[in-house]
């Protein structure tokens, strides 16, 4: 990125070169290809799942806790089993995982703007400014985002927009912190010093010149932060102070089954588990090849 | 350094004041613990009572003027659940919490160690792939569920471990411990090999890392010159040298691994301090809320202190820097 050579293969743009040099590695197309189809398993949940998870009308209590593959009063199967209600596991899961790559999408997608913005800002800046950011910076990430995360929760009680909120919290220190490192790098650049010479206003030059150079760590940290976020919610859904019980994300399915584990009742827990467990892993590959594509100096 | 010293605990005072103010009015700002205390067929007149006794009808500024009177004092307020000082339910449940995160990260050095200088010493092995792709899982997959696998594989199906509680504990200095008796230990080996996981995972990186840069250095080489056997050098020469700045990370993350027992400690109903933190949002019992973030927090600014000061001890640059920025 640094050495680029001065003659550009006119027939192909750098993001171009990029995505080629992406799916150069087979492992590549299978771990983009699960998140394509996770994404659009979440998007278009309430067409494919068997039932509304959530219409009671559609929910049969004597068919609760059945175990997987076995059929119900009015002759469907409950291929991974039904929760206490007489739920469809399977549909519960489609609707869940909808649920939680939104709030992991959503809170990433803001934390990393305003983590970033903050972060560009205070390395054009410098000084004061700079320094006091970073020590908040600092400070916020020497706690466990777990910790944190629990605080605001307790405080602003359940809610889908609570976690949200709660995320961008606990996550824009990241971003702020990957962004002003590499600002810090491309301020002193040529072009920096031109966009300065033509007198652009200042927003301009952050927003348009600086920011857009920072990009390629940034979409790295994001990708990963997702799976990171996801996680996260899992985790406090499953304490319980996270989700409300009508909006079940993962967590919360795993939660629910929690009180049928000891009973032996494993579906209820271990199948939503497992694809949250799946789409953490397949985020992470992929942030992986992002990594390598993008920051070949971090590469292994 | 008296200087950089009077500086940095001035700073870590702050620290502790500001999270103070936040943690407090965060958490008294919200919700009402009167309705959730009270009967359900109280009538107003009983709710006000209520509200008085707990110190709850006053304004907010009042509130908090009494809890940083208090907490000066060493008091930081009654529960409302179980009427007795919220420190003291807090202080009560340390030990187990403790024993928990202790056994936690001796597991972690026991399972990371190992691993992370095999992986060290073969790289390109595929045993090594598979070692870091692990710790790879181990970072990213949510603790929980591995935790309620594990009670499903040897409590529910095999029968071998208790799903959840503490065994029972034999007095160790007047602390309650259970990792001395085989009956303790077991109602111990689940949840701290849950907790220890996630930090094993930590230290098969930092030990591999180390181990790799360790055997090119001089003193192997010397080592493997004079002709002492490959086990003798890795166990001696290598180990030694890594198990510096692992040991030093660890003590580090002692803080977090209090913080995530949290969650260790609700899948496996041990009654620790994060046991407590949980039911006590649930029950909106602000007082131990407050009284358990405020001792989480001491933690966390003492050890970066400890940390800071210690840096600063043997490195003078560091104070330089510090009093040009």
């Amino acid at each position: 990125m640094t050495d680029a050579p001065f003659i550009l293969d006119r027939g192909e743009s750098l993001w171009r070169q990029r995505i080629s040099q992406f799916f150069a590695k087979p492992s590549a197309y299978i771990s983009f290809g699960l998140l394509v189809l996770l994404l659009l398993i979440a998007i278009f949940a309430p067409w494919i799942a068997p039932q509304n998870p959530y219409d009671l009308a559609q929910l049969d209590i004597m068919d609760g806790r059945l175990p997987p593959g076995s059929t119900s009063m009015d002759g469907k199967t409950f291929w991974l089993g039904t929760d206490e209600q007489g739920r469809d596991m399977l549909s519960a899961i489609l609707y869940g995982l909808r649920i939680s790559l939104f709030v992991g999408v959503v809170s990433t997608f803001f934390a990393c703007i305003i983590g970033a913005s903050i972060g560009v800002f205070a390395a054009y800046k410098g000084g004061k400014v700079e320094s006091f950011v970073m020590r908040l910076v600092d400070l916020q990430l020497s706690f466990p985002a777990i910790l944190i995360a629990l605080v605001l929760l307790a405080a602003f009680g359940r809610g889908i927009d609570k976690v949200i909120i709660a995320l961008i919290i606990v996550q824009w220190a990241y971003y702020a912190r990957t962004v002003r490192g590499n600002a810090l790098v491309e301020r002193n650049r040529d072009y920096m010093e031109a966009a300065r010479c033509l007198a652009l206003p200042r927003s301009r030059i952050l927003f348009s010149h600086l920011l857009p150079n920072c990009l390629p760590p940034l979409i790295v940290v994001a990708t990963v932060q997702v799976a990171h976020a996801i996680a996260l919610e899992a985790t406090l859904s499953f304490l319980g102070v996270g989700v409300p019980v009508t909006e079940p994300s993962l967590g919360m399915l795993i939660k629910n089954g929690y009180d049928y584990l000891m009973s032996g009742k494993y579906w209820i827990s271990t199948w939503p588990g497992l694809a949250l467990v799946l789409a953490i892993v397949v985020i992470n590959l992929v942030g992986d090849r992002l990594r390598d594509v993008l920051n070949p100096r971090l590469a292994k | 350094m008296l200087a950089y010293l009077i500086r940095r605990v001035g700073q870590a005072l702050l620290v502790i004041a500001a999270m103070a103010t936040i943690v407090f009015l965060s958490i008294y700002a919200v919700g009402n613990p009167v309705d959730i205390l009270a009967n359900p067929n109280a009538d107003a007149k009983e709710m006000a009572e209520i509200s008085a006794r707990l110190g709850l009808d006053k304004p907010l500024w009042e509130q908090f003027g009494l809890f940083v009177w208090n907490a000066l004092h060493g008091n930081l307020g009654r529960s409302f659940v179980f009427n007795e000082p919220a420190l003291k339910l807090i202080i009560q449940r340390m030990p187990a919490t403790l024993e928990l995160a202790f056994v936690a990260l001796i597991m972690s050095i026991v399972i990371g160690i190992p691993l992370g200088v095999w992986a060290g010493l073969k790289p390109d092995a595929w045993s090594s792939r598979t070692i870091m792709s692990g710790s790879i899982l181990g970072f990213s997959l949510p603790n929980f569920w591995i935790g309620l696998m594990l009670i499903l594989l040897f409590a529910v199906q095999l029968k071998w471990l208790p799903s959840g509680g503490r065994g029972p504990t034999t007095n160790l200095f007047g602390i309650p411990v259970s990792f001395l008796s085989w009956e303790g230990l077991r109602y111990l080996l689940l949840p701290a090999f849950t907790l220890a996981l996630y930090k094993a995972a930590l230290v098969i990186r930092l030990s591999r890392s180390g181990t790799r840069e360790a055997v090119l250095q001089d003193y192997v080489r010397f080592a493997r010159a004079k002709g002492l056997s490959p086990t003798r050098i890795v166990l001696v020469h290598v180990l030694k040298n890594i198990m510096i700045p692992v040991v030093t990370i660890l003590g580090l993350e002692l803080g977090s691994m209090i913080a995530f027992a949290v969650v260790t400690e609700t899948v496996f109903a041990y009654p620790g301090m994060g046991k407590l933190l949980i039911d006590s949002i649930g029950r909106l019992d602000r007082p131990v809320i407050v009284a358990y973030l405020m001792m989480v927090v001491v933690i966390f600014v003492v050890i970066n202190l400890i940390v800071d000061l210690l840096y600063a001890a043997l490195d003078p640059r560091v104070r330089l820097q510090e009093s040009e920025g």
